[in-house]
């Protein structure tokens, strides 16, 4: 069980030691987003950059102008005064991050994933109408996409990779392994970060209260009766 | 998304200072949306979440103070409204999603935008992209020969057809809530009835909040003795979906006759909607299904559907005689 669940999480891991000096490791999640084109010969290229750079170079930049923005104008350290950003701290998982020369119109998902580099948040619509970017803000449960990042001076932001780790799960990572309650698992830290939070809420008892309060958080796979597992494992043993 | 300046207001003074040619922004779901869209283009966004304006209070005269900060969430999980209003506790239950609610002030939501979605769409009212009067004066319409199944049957206007989408709203106006605003002006206090504009021939004026103007609080009248209140929202999903109609009632009911009675609908109209036809077609009879069915008849007699939503005013006559049903059973 035990192994099973380090091998299925890896993909939660921000760094995978083993592979490190690998240019091409599958699991490399050590993500450089600074600017990446594609005549910069050296950079290190994992598929999450390749993907990147791709975005950056045209495919998609008419469909995520702010995400373009954000990997191309990723400003050097020196140039902390620069036009229009700001500087700001943001406190994620316990810890600080200082943002130099932050675009106002960067939300917090976009801050999280490309500036702090926690890609497990996902962006799913942008719209706050799937759940794939839900993060606790000051230990509820809002959605990252709708935010920016400037109004989060001072919060205590946690994601899912603050929630637990390879080794050391929560009980809620544990159960949705447990019960399988994903299958491309595209939107599962959302639903993790939603299942977590709602153990805290005065929701009722009944499984239909359960999926109520796992509304917000779609899921295309549709996993939900294994999602309703997970969770209701989850709170009868809380 | 269009650049903007940010600024945060430490307190309400600085807010209503920095107000000039800006956007406030609390929970950021509707604006934050709608920036992203391009539908809205603020200047300036002053962040308002610093302001003292997030508690539920009791008034001495048995009333509840509301902030305008405080979230949707707080709102509904709160002790008093569950038990006082619980109308309001279902209505904010009822709508978006658990994230949403944490995130959305009971300020912004007076002041959602409609879910219309010509009025959504980037390039709306500019040359080459849908009509929507809405966002372009004298643009046109695309809804009311478009797609219109969302759309609203009632308050509609022939420049016009876009569905207020709050469920809040509804109980709010069948609890005959009080704005408080404070702005360039001073501090003002504007009724529920009179605080959303229909569209008429102004479909992007929306309310009675002038330029600089801010929320500062809702009030809720002191509850009515003895009555019940329900919610009852109607929709393509029973959950995250707004709805198709809606209806909030509030009700007291003596020896069999209504004594009290407040009637909202939501979901069918340009603004949350207040019935008084429904209720003087109510208020003294005796609470019968013969009684309901002539309220329904009543509140939807104007309606106007379009190719699409003609099914609104049936579902909207049921969800009706359903909640006052709810409502008027007595123990």
């Amino acid at each position: 069980m035990a192994d099973s669940i380090d091998t299925r999480f890896r993909h939660l891991r921000s760094h995978t030691p083993e592979h490190s000096n690998h240019p091409l490791a599958p699991d490399q999640q050590s993500v450089e987003l600074e600017p990446i084109g594609l005549e910069s010969a050296h950079v290190r290229v994992s598929r999450r950059s390749f993907l990147s750079g791709i975005g950056a170079t045209g495919l998609l930049a008419s469909a995520a102008p702010l995400s373009t923005a954000a990997t191309v104008e990723e400003p050097a350290q020196e140039q902390t005064e620069a036009a229009g950003g700001s500087t700001i701290t943001l406190r994620v998982n316990g810890k600080d991050y200082t943002l130099k020369n932050l675009d106002p119109r960067a939300t917090l998902l976009d801050t999280l994933r490309e500036r702090i580099h926690l890609t497990g948040t996902k962006k799913g619509c942008d719209h706050g109408q799937c759940g794939a970017c839900t993060v606790h803000v000051n230990g509820r449960r809002v959605n990252s996409c709708l935010s920016f990042a400037l109004m989060h001076e001072g919060d205590e932001i946690t994601t899912i990779e603050g929630v637990g780790q390879p080794g050391n799960l929560h009980a809620m990572q544990a159960a949705f392994v447990e019960h399988d309650g994903y299958q491309c698992g595209y939107c599962t830290s959302g639903q993790i970060m939603s299942a977590v939070a709602l153990l805290k809420e005065p929701i009722g008892p009944s499984d239909d209260d359960v999926k109520q309060a796992m509304s917000g958080n779609i899921c295309r796979c549709g996993a939900y009766t294994n999602i309703l597992a997970a969770v209701k494992q989850v709170r009868s043993r809380a | 998304m269009e650049t903007f300046n940010y600024v945060k207001a430490p307190n309400l003074e600085k807010a209503l200072a920095s107000a000039n040619e800006a956007k406030f922004i609390a929970g950021g779901t509707t604006l934050v949306d709608l920036m992203k869209l391009h539908v809205e283009t603020p200047k300036t966004l002053v962040d308002i979440n610093l302001l003292p304006l997030d508690k539920i209070e009791k008034l001495p005269d048995g009333g509840l103070r509301i902030g305008a900060m405080v979230r949707n969430s707080d709102l509904a999980w709160n002790d008093e409204v569950k038990k006082s209003y619980p109308v309001l506790s279902e209505a904010l239950l009822s709508g978006a999603s658990p994230q949403l609610r944490n995130m959305a002030t009971t300020g912004g939501n007076l002041l959602q935008r409609t879910r219309c979605m010509y009025f959504r769409e980037p390039d709306a009212g500019t040359p080459g992209g849908y009509g929507c009067n809405k966002r372009t004066p004298g643009s046109g319409c695309a809804a009311m020969d478009g797609f219109n199944r969302i759309h609203a049957v009632l308050g509609t206007s022939d420049k016009c057809i876009a569905t207020h989408p709050s469920d809040m709203c509804v109980a709010m106006a069948a609890l005959e809530a009080v704005i408080h605003v404070e702005g360039p002006k001073g501090k003002r206090t504007i009724p529920f009835a009179d605080f959303h504009k229909l569209p008429g021939d102004t479909p992007h004026i929306e309310n009675a909040l002038e330029p600089g103007d801010l929320i500062t609080y809702v009030d809720l009248p002191k509850p009515v003795e003895g009555a019940k209140s329900t919610y009852l929202k109607l929709r393509d999903r029973a959950s995250y979906e707004f709805a198709l109609a809606s209806a909030a009632v509030v009700a007291r009911v003596e020896g069999g006759h209504i004594r009290y009675i407040r009637v909202a609908l939501g979901g069918v109209g340009t603004k949350p909607w207040r019935s008084r036809e429904a209720e003087a077609a109510l208020m003294g009879k005796s609470a019968t299904a013969t009684t309901f069915k002539a309220a329904a008849e009543a509140a939807l007699a104007k309606a106007k559907p379009h190719k699409d939503n003609a099914f609104k005013v049936e579902l909207a006559k049921r969800c009706l005689v359903r909640s006052l049903k709810t409502a008027t059973v007595t123990a």
